[in-house]
């Protein structure tokens, strides 16, 4: 049944790619939504098999590397962990097959990209069921290129293909880190499957390893890596230009990878490897407070940014700060949690996002949009149940799991806790006004648009669907499953999760449990009298404060210091190269030298051949005389 | 000893000076004459040598027949009264150059003479007078140089056929007869009958 | 140098023969006196070999001088040939209009 899932993807994917022409458009959607749909339904009857039974389940397919002390199965490696990443991949991805049937019906390329989104699946898949370092980074490196492919999908739009380069080299300056991990690993553990890793992990937790004449702890310096592989993957502050662009692929697209899945990664590697981050407290710090102030940072710019998808991208990655300085407190479960049911409400918004996009035409820009609730009821339902979902709204499911971490901050007793934890609440603060500001200035107000009102129009069933099976999971997965995920005496995660020092979980006290809800819920009355109906007290705002509104536009900057850093120095050494050593040098003594100077000695030699008689008499005797001289030498 | 001296100096003299001359006349005529002349005297020496079989030989054939045909050719193709041409100068440093090395080079080959070198100095010119050089030479073509002797005949015919069939024109607007057509003739060829229209005549292709 | 001896005869005819030689690319005449130098060269060798044959007390030198003799006046019947059709074709038998080999 394993075996199924995992390869079922690559099928789909592979007929879908090769064989197009042979099926069809329409079946090649069918059958990818098909294969990944029984994936799904498949995981899901393993996350209760490993609920009521808490097995683990290792199979090793093939032998991939065996040389000398290295050995590298391939294997299929399940716990309660791999569980619950398999059930949120494949549900996800399964929706999102059957959206795109519906949301990709105009485009001319669709078994291209089905057959993308299977492949993405299949390689998201070999990352949460490795059990070894070596196969998960196939699958890292995996779903960096699938995202490449899915991002610049539409190929032909030069910011497309900006963008999907953009991803995947931010991406893989975060995966130098993860690589220098696994060098690390092996050179002191000698192995890099998991099981043998974690093993060691409590011996070698005193030791250190010298990198250029210092002297650091050998654990930390593993997290530390590993961590950079993560935040390169999951979009944490200094690698997280390329979420924002990455919004250039088609809104499926950005719902699979960038709201559910592959951003996870970052967060499943750092659960994947408690074992290690639990002795190296500093390493955990670090994630802390990166996770938390990329969930501000992210927050901040999400108030001011004016494209629909662009929004609801910076809400991911602040979602992501929020799983990491969970993890960074050692509240792996929770991050977890809080990773299972932000999928099902992020890819909701995500969706509906699509769904809205589809209504107005492509048309992205929240400007321009307006007053439609009436008009698509039920992309506006669901788009408000996601975001009462997002924003923590109680009851519904990321009520759960916010709260959850929050809590986990104020009782933490790491150093940045009271950086989390007030960060936490600021931003919960600013994330229900942002999301707020989208649904009234997407549905309420004015119509802003150009195109006639009567004709927008809802979806199509195989778009709301999905959406409709999203909605429950975001109204119902907090609540059904907190108790077993962060409950006090949960078994669920058994061995898949390490902690060092079982935690004590008190109760939170009154005043915390009633401030947070409070936050959230009062701040739908104020972005509704800030964004619709007083717009002028935001205007004059932003009017006061001109470099500080800019500073927001502009993403901190962060684009602008990375061009002038890094990519005008990379581009003038390139450059530099390219033209003085590899044109200039290589190529004029290599090939175009001796090419010229081929030219040129047979032009020279051409001469010898004038056509005239006597020049050839004269030759025929010059040769004749030179041959006697020398014979006579020699 | 001295009239051999003599004579010897006198012939040489008159070689090497035609053949300066062959080369450096203008007149292409004038070019063959000289040719012709550097022949005679060349026979010559080789008659106070005692070969006078191949003296007279080089007479009839060299100057009889080669120079003849020489005259022939010149005369035939407008190849005289050449004015001297500009590049003439330019290349007579470099040929003398040139001859002088194949000279030096040849006198190299004599001074480094290792073989018999008791003949080098000798002046004995022994004359056989019982018999006349044409026996000597006969005596040896016909029986152990008999083959060259053949093949020599062959080289001359071959000669003779190219020569011919390179230059040979056949004129197009003339008539000939030709035996062989004449005799192969058919009646299909010849005769033909036509059924003539009244007033319209008949139309006879040639 | 009173005493004729085999080095004059080899000495005149290696006069002879570079004369040929240098008659051969000095020439700016026409192609014929090419051919008239070729059989200069010719004459010096039968010089040679005829000397030889005499000093040598060897009549051989002189069948191969017949022999030389007989190619020469074959090939320079070609070679007359030749230029008799080439000056048919080209009209002039200068040596300087002779250049449609260039290549």
């Amino acid at each position: 049944m394993l075996y199924l899932i995992l390869f079922l993807p690559l099928l789909g994917s592979f007929i879908s790619a090769f064989f197009y022409r042979n099926i069809g458009d329409k079946a090649c959607q069918i059958l990818t939504s098909t294969f990944i749909s029984i994936g799904a339904i498949l995981s899901s009857i393993i996350l209760f098999e490993t609920i009521k039974t808490g097995n683990t389940y290792q199979y090793p397919i093939f032998n991939w590397i065996s040389s000398g002390s290295l050995k590298i199965h391939w294997s299929i490696y399940v716990d309660s962990l791999t569980a619950v990443m398999l059930v949120v991949v494949n549900v996800v991805s399964a929706l999102v097959h059957i959206y795109s049937i519906g949301y990709m019906n105009d485009d001319p390329h669709k078994p291209r990209f089905m057959s993308y989104l299977s492949l993405f699946t299949f390689m998201m898949l070999s990352l949460v069921t490795a059990d070894n370092f070596l196969q998960l980074f196939f699958g890292w490196e995996g779903v960096g290129l699938a995202s490449y492919l899915l991002i610049g999908f539409w190929y032909k739009k030069d910011s497309a293909n900006n963008a999907s380069m953009k991803a995947f080299i931010v991406n893989r300056v975060g995966d130098i880190g993860l690589l220098i991990a696994m060098f690390i690993i092996f050179k002191t553990f000698g192995t890099l499957t998991f099981s043998e890793v974690f093993s060691q992990a409590a011996d070698q937790s005193k030791n250190t390893i010298k990198i250029f004449g210092g002297e650091f702890n050998l654990i930390t310096t593993i997290c530390v890596f590993l961590f950079i592989g993560a935040m390169g993957k999951s979009a944490q502050i200094i690698l997280h230009t390329w979420l924002p662009d990455a919004m250039e692929g088609p809104t499926p697209v950005s719902a699979l990878i960038h709201a559910a899945t592959m951003v996870t990664a970052g967060v499943f590697l750092v659960a994947r490897c408690s074992p290690l981050f639990e002795y190296s407290q500093y390493a955990l710090n670090l994630v802390a407070f990166v996770g938390a102030t990329t969930a501000i940072f992210a927050a901040s710019i999400a108030i001011v940014q004016t494209d629909i998808k662009r929004i609801i991208a910076y809400s991911t990655c602040s979602q992501l700060g929020y799983m990491f300085f969970a993890a960074g407190m050692g509240a792996y479960n929770i991050a977890i949690f809080h990773l299972f049911t932000h999928a099902f409400f992020k890819a909701l918004l995500f969706l509906g996002a699509g769904s809205v996009i589809h209504a107005f035409h492509d048309e992205q820009n929240i400007e321009k949009m307006g007053g439609v609730w009436k008009k698509i009821p039920m992309t506006y339902t669901l788009m408000i149940i996601g975001t009462l979902a997002l924003t923590g709204f109680p009851l519904l499911a990321g009520f759960y799991s916010k709260d959850a971490i929050i809590e986990s901050a104020y009782f933490s007793k790491s150093f940045f806790s009271g950086y989390a934890f007030v960060i936490g609440l600021t931003t919960a603060f600013i994330t229900s006004i942002y999301s707020w500001r989208l649904i009234f200035k997407t549905f309420h107000g004015k119509y802003n648009n150009t195109l006639n009102f009567e004709k927008i129009h809802e979806s199509g069933p195989t778009m709301i669907i999905p959406l409709v099976v999203l909605a429950f999971g975001s109204i119902f997965s907090g609540y059904a499953f907190h108790e077993l995920f962060i409950g006090e005496n949960t078994k669920f995660w058994g061995k898949a999760i390490f902690f060092l020092k079982q935690s004590t979980q008190a109760h939170a006290p009154l005043w915390l449990l009633i401030l947070i809800p409070t936050l959230v819920i009062t701040a739908i009355p104020l972005s509704f009298i800030l964004f619709l109906k007083r717009k002028d007290i935001v205007d004059g705002f932003i009017n006061n404060n001109k470099p500080f509104y800019n500073f927001l536009v502009k993403k901190w900057f962060f684009d602008e210091i990375y061009d002038a850093i890094f990519v005008k120095t990379f581009r003038s050494v390139g450059n530099f190269l390219w033209q003085r050593g590899d044109v200039k040098t290589i190529d004029a003594y290599g090939p175009d030298g001796v090419a010229k100077l081929i030219k040129n000695l047979s032009d020279r030699a051409t001469v010898m051949q004038s056509g005239y008689l006597y020049h050839y008499a004269t030759f025929i005797i010059i040769g004749l005389i030179l041959l006697i001289f020398f014979k006579m030498i020699i | 000893m001295i009239a051999h001296a003599i004579i010897f100096y006198f012939l040489s003299t008159i070689t090497i000076l035609s053949t300066i001359m062959v080369i450096a006349s203008r007149n292409t005529v004038h070019s063959v004459f000289f040719l012709i002349l550097d022949f005679v005297s060349a026979a010559c020496l080789f008659i106070m040598l005692g070969a006078e079989f191949v003296g007279m030989i080089l007479l009839i054939v060299y100057v009889g027949a080669v120079a003849v045909l020489f005259l022939f050719v010149v005369m035939m193709l407008e190849g005289n009264f050449e004015k001297i041409k500009q590049g003439f100068l330019q290349y007579l440093p470099i040929g003398f150059f040139i001859g002088i090395v194949i000279f030096l080079e040849l006198i190299v080959v004599i001074g480094g003479w290792q073989y018999k070198s008791e003949f080098i100095g000798t002046s004995k010119i022994i004359y056989n007078a019982n018999e006349t050089n044409t026996e000597q030479l006969g005596k040896l073509i016909y029986t152990d140089f008999f083959l060259p002797f053949q093949i020599s005949g062959l080289v001359l015919l071959v000669a003779m056929i190219g020569a011919i069939l390179l230059t040979f024109r056949r004129r197009t607007n003339m008539k000939r007869q030709d035996m062989v057509k004449q005799s192969s003739r058919e009646r299909v060829d010849s005769i033909s009958s036509v059924d003539a229209e009244i007033n319209k005549g008949v139309k006879i292709n040639d | 140098m009173i005493e004729i001896t085999l080095i004059h005869y080899l000495f005149l005819s290696a006069i002879i023969f570079t004369l040929g030689i240098f008659g051969i690319f000095v020439n700016r005449k026409n192609v014929i006196v090419i051919l008239m130098s070729i059989e200069l060269i010719l004459l010096s060798v039968n010089i040679n070999l005829v000397a030889f044959s005499v000093y040598l007390q060897n009549v051989t030198g002189q069948i191969f001088t017949l022999f030389i003799l007989t190619v020469a006046a074959a090939e320079s019947a070609i070679g007359l040939a030749i230029i008799v059709i080439f000056f048919r074709n080209r009209g002039s038998i200068q040596v300087e209009d002779i250049n449609s080999m260039k290549g």
